[in-house]
């Protein structure tokens, strides 16, 4: 039976990654706290050696043949670590770190067919092999025992006697007979000379003994192969029945390929227990259909109420199954989290600074595609606390502080978002400095004075560095404003509070999955559009005396103490309302990044979830619309961005452009 | 067709056993360590068993030992997993009981061939 070995590659990277990341995380462990407990110590370096030990199974398995000889030479350092012949010190901790780099690179090389750089996976194997050299008390690895017994014969004559414990290891001499009946011809001999009594025979024990002719022309070393499990438990005598001196066979072993496959597309590992609930609320979703078909096969009046159950709880199974659905694109923070042990070392060793950082709040579950497009920009984040945030030893010991700078991240839930907090204890934003800058390179008039929220946005402008030196690590160009557009760009913010000489704390706003949306929909004319919820504040109602004119022609309405410009949708997406007249309509108060907006529609219509669809992929971009959505009848409706509203609302955007921009939703192709 | 556990750490290879037996017509349950192994022996009787040696919680040693200490289990084939490398281990669970061993890296065909063998 052929059996493709390629459809298990994907679970081999999956798991040999996950092993990988662990170990990683064990071995800044040991790093950190080289005097920990030894017994948890001793696991740790066991679970370490039983990740190398898979790779170098698996990649075996599937000839992957760098990956395993690379994986078999760390193995053997880690098996005299682990024998205690070899201590684990700061310098083996580097090499072992470099060693998880090189088997990472060459199993990615693997994984995707690319070429692998070289000379670093070779530098790590020299400095391996190097070490494995000056191991004093390790003996060379045996020679292969079966070198001259590889003659081919006839046939051979064998004795082969079991102890009487042969059955306590599962072992049988039928077996044997058989396989020695497979690979020949034989003639078997009982011999029954040390069967006892019947009252002494013990029916667990082995009495038999058998002398069998194979005639054959299997080698020696095959026929060893037979007789390998039982040859501690049993007396085994084999000579060639008429020796014959031949060439040796060729090593059945050799010529066996495996090819390696380009793999497309992600893969998901997913919990059993979450696939058993889908399953569970599928069950549930079919009685429930079985219900309403009875229900509706014969219906009269009097069935109402029981219609009316079946869809109640038809809306709760769809419900189910939606939540369902999405938790098994939800990951833990921890899959991104788990990188930034690594790099806050590997950084913190470039630049001198020694970092402590604290991790919170692994467990908190967001959508894949928002931890792959947020992973980047914390990332980024991290290097920028510690390039500017954190000060040197020296600094901190000079102010005050721990030389030991802390760097804390922190995720969690709240409602239909996940708030990841970053903080360090380092310099923080010197203000003056900013603005100083910003107007140093043009991106304020002189003698700006910003309240504080504004001097927050200043660090978020592209082209924004404080730093007096464009380092290795950041300043280079690739600035804080990348970093906001990426979030934003998934549905999130990103926000700063800082005190001088205190550290800085950033704030990062995630929707926990970028396919469904909380909204609220609006009616304008005989347009429904969809706002989302997280940006909408409250909603007011508002006289026509209540509004101002700005010379720039934008309405103004007070709100409490503010000004908030007003935007009447219809003029934006040139729909005919149904009201003109504020008084008539309602006021939605939308809120991006601390600016607020009145936008006046005829109505709303209530809150509603919504399933996103790209109006890029399908259409294109348009400055104020987030995306679209097939709303319960059937019909497009566009999901407003409030960020994008407020820009208009500013008067970033003329008039003009909106209205190119401008489409009737009903229009745009999308299925 | 036989009853196999398998026990390993490695998923991986728990699949492409788990897989290539069960395309052979066995049905096969899977364990990550021996104390996951040892509980699953506990509630019905295998036809053999196919165990790792270094798993955590309970290594492929110790599992044989435990086995062979379950009346089900004191004559059931148990193969354990070893490498090239681990001849000493192998001697090891010998002592401790195994029936055999399977050396890694195995393909699919190899694996089919011990199992036939000791099932028989």
């Amino acid at each position: 039976m052929a059996i493709e070995l390629r459809q298990f590659h994907q679970t081999f990277f999956d798991e040999s990654f996950e092993g990988l990341a662990s170990m990683e995380t064990a071995l800044l462990r040991f790093e950190q706290h080289p005097q920990a407990n030894r017994a948890e110590d001793r696991e740790a370096l066991h679970a370490i050696f039983r990740v190398v030990h898979s790779i170098k199974g698996g990649s075996g398995t599937f000839g992957f043949g760098w990956i395993a000889d690379f994986s078999h030479l760390l193995e053997s350092l880690l098996d005299d670590l682990r024998d205690g012949r070899r201590t684990l010190d700061r310098g083996l901790v580097g090499l072992l770190l470099r060693s998880v780099d090189s088997l990472r690179n060459l199993l990615e090389a693997a994984r995707s067919n690319a070429p692998v750089d070289k000379t670093a996976v070779e530098e790590v194997t020299m400095a391996l092999e190097d070490l494995r050299r000056h191991v004093p008390d390790k003996a060379a690895p045996a020679a292969s025992p079966s070198t001259s017994t590889d003659a081919i014969t006839h046939g051979w004559r064998i004795r082969f006697v079991p102890k009487p414990n042969l059955f306590r290891t599962g072992n049988d001499p039928l077996r044997i007979l058989r396989e020695l009946e497979r690979i020949g011809e034989i003639k078997v001999h009982c011999e029954a000379g040390a069967m006892p009594t019947w009252r002494d025979l013990d029916p667990e024990s082995c009495y038999l003994g058998w002398t069998i002719e194979l005639t054959t022309n299997v080698t020696r070393a095959e026929l060893d192969e037979v007789f390998a499990w039982v040859v501690d438990d049993a007396q085994v005598e084999i000579a060639p029945l008429e020796p014959s001196t031949a060439a040796s066979a060729p090593d059945a072993h050799a010529g066996i390929k495996h090819t390696m496959v380009k793999l497309h597309g992600t893969s998901l590992r997913v919990s059993t227990h979450k696939v058993d609930t889908l399953m569970d609320v599928v069950g549930e979703l079919v009685i429930t259909q079985t219900m309403l078909q009875q229900t509706a096969a014969r219906f009269t009046p009097a069935e109402l109420p029981r219609l009316l159950t079946a869809l109640t709880q038809l809306e709760r199974n769809v419900r189910e199954l939606q939540e369902g659905v999405m938790s098994i694109r939800l990951l833990p923070l921890g899959f991104l989290f788990s990188r930034l042990p690594r790099l806050v070392r590997d950084i913190g060793e470039q630049l001198g600074k020694r970092v402590e950082l604290r991790l919170g709040g692994e467990q908190t579950e967001l959508d894949k595609t928002v931890i792959e497009r947020i992973s980047d920009p914390i990332l980024h984040m991290v290097r920028n606390s510690m390039d500017h945030g954190i000060e040197s030893p020296a600094e901190r010991r000079a102010a005050g502080k721990p030389e030991v700078g802390t760097i804390r991240i922190e995720a969690q839930q709240k409602g239909g978002n996940v708030i990841i907090e970053l903080e360090d204890d380092g310099r923080g934003l010197d203000y003056e400095k900013i603005q100083a800058r910003a107007v140093e390179q043009g991106l304020l008039p002189p003698n700006t004075r910003l309240p504080p929220e504004q001097l927050h946005e200043l660090i978020f402008l592209p082209g924004m560095t404080t730093s007096d030196t464009v380092t290795d690590l950041s300043g280079r160009g690739v600035g804080l404003d990348v970093v906001r557009n990426n979030i934003r760009s998934i549905g999130g913010n990103v926000e700063v509070a800082s005190e001088l000489g205190k550290g800085a704390r950033f704030t990062i706003r995630l929707p926990l999955t970028l396919a469904i949306l909380d909204g609220l929909g609006v009616q304008v004319g005989d347009q429904t559009y969809i706002l989302p919820l997280v940006s909408i504040t409250e909603s007011v109602r508002l006289g026509d005396e209540d509004l101002e004119r700005l010379p720039d022609g934008t309405e103004v309405f007070a709100l409490r103490k503010d000004y908030l410009p007003l935007v009447r949708l219809h003029d934006i997406f040139g729909v005919a309302p149904r009201v003109r007249e504020v008084a008539r309509g309602t006021v939605v108060i939308i809120e991006a990044d601390n600016f607020h907006a009145g936008l006046l529609v005829d109505e709303i219509l209530g809150q509603q979830q919504v399933v996103l669809k790209s109006l890029e992929t399908h259409y294109r971009r348009i400055e104020g619309v987030a995306a679209a959505t097939i709303l319960g009848d059937g019909t497009v409706a566009l999901i407003l961005d409030a960020g994008g509203l407020i820009r208009l609302a500013h008067g970033r955007m003329t008039p003009a452009t909106i209205n190119a921009a401008a489409i009737p939703a009903g229009a745009v192709p999308l299925h | 067709m036989a009853t196999i556990l398998t026990a390993d750490d490695t998923a991986t290879m728990r699949q492409m056993i788990s897989f290539t037996l069960s395309s052979a017509g066995h049905q096969v349950m899977q364990a990550s360590d021996g104390t996951e192994a040892l509980a699953l022996a506990r509630t019905r009787k295998f036809d053999l068993v196919i165990a790792d040696i270094n798993m955590p919680n309970m290594d492929g040693i110790s599992l044989v030992k435990s086995l062979r200490e379950l009346p089900d289990y004191k004559f059931t084939p148990i193969l354990m997993l070893t490498t090239e490398s681990q001849a000493e281990k192998r001697q090891e669970g010998r002592s401790a009981g195994a029936t055999g061993w399977i050396v890694k890296p195995f393909n699919p065909e190899q694996l089919l061939t011990i199992v036939k063998k000791v099932l028989g």
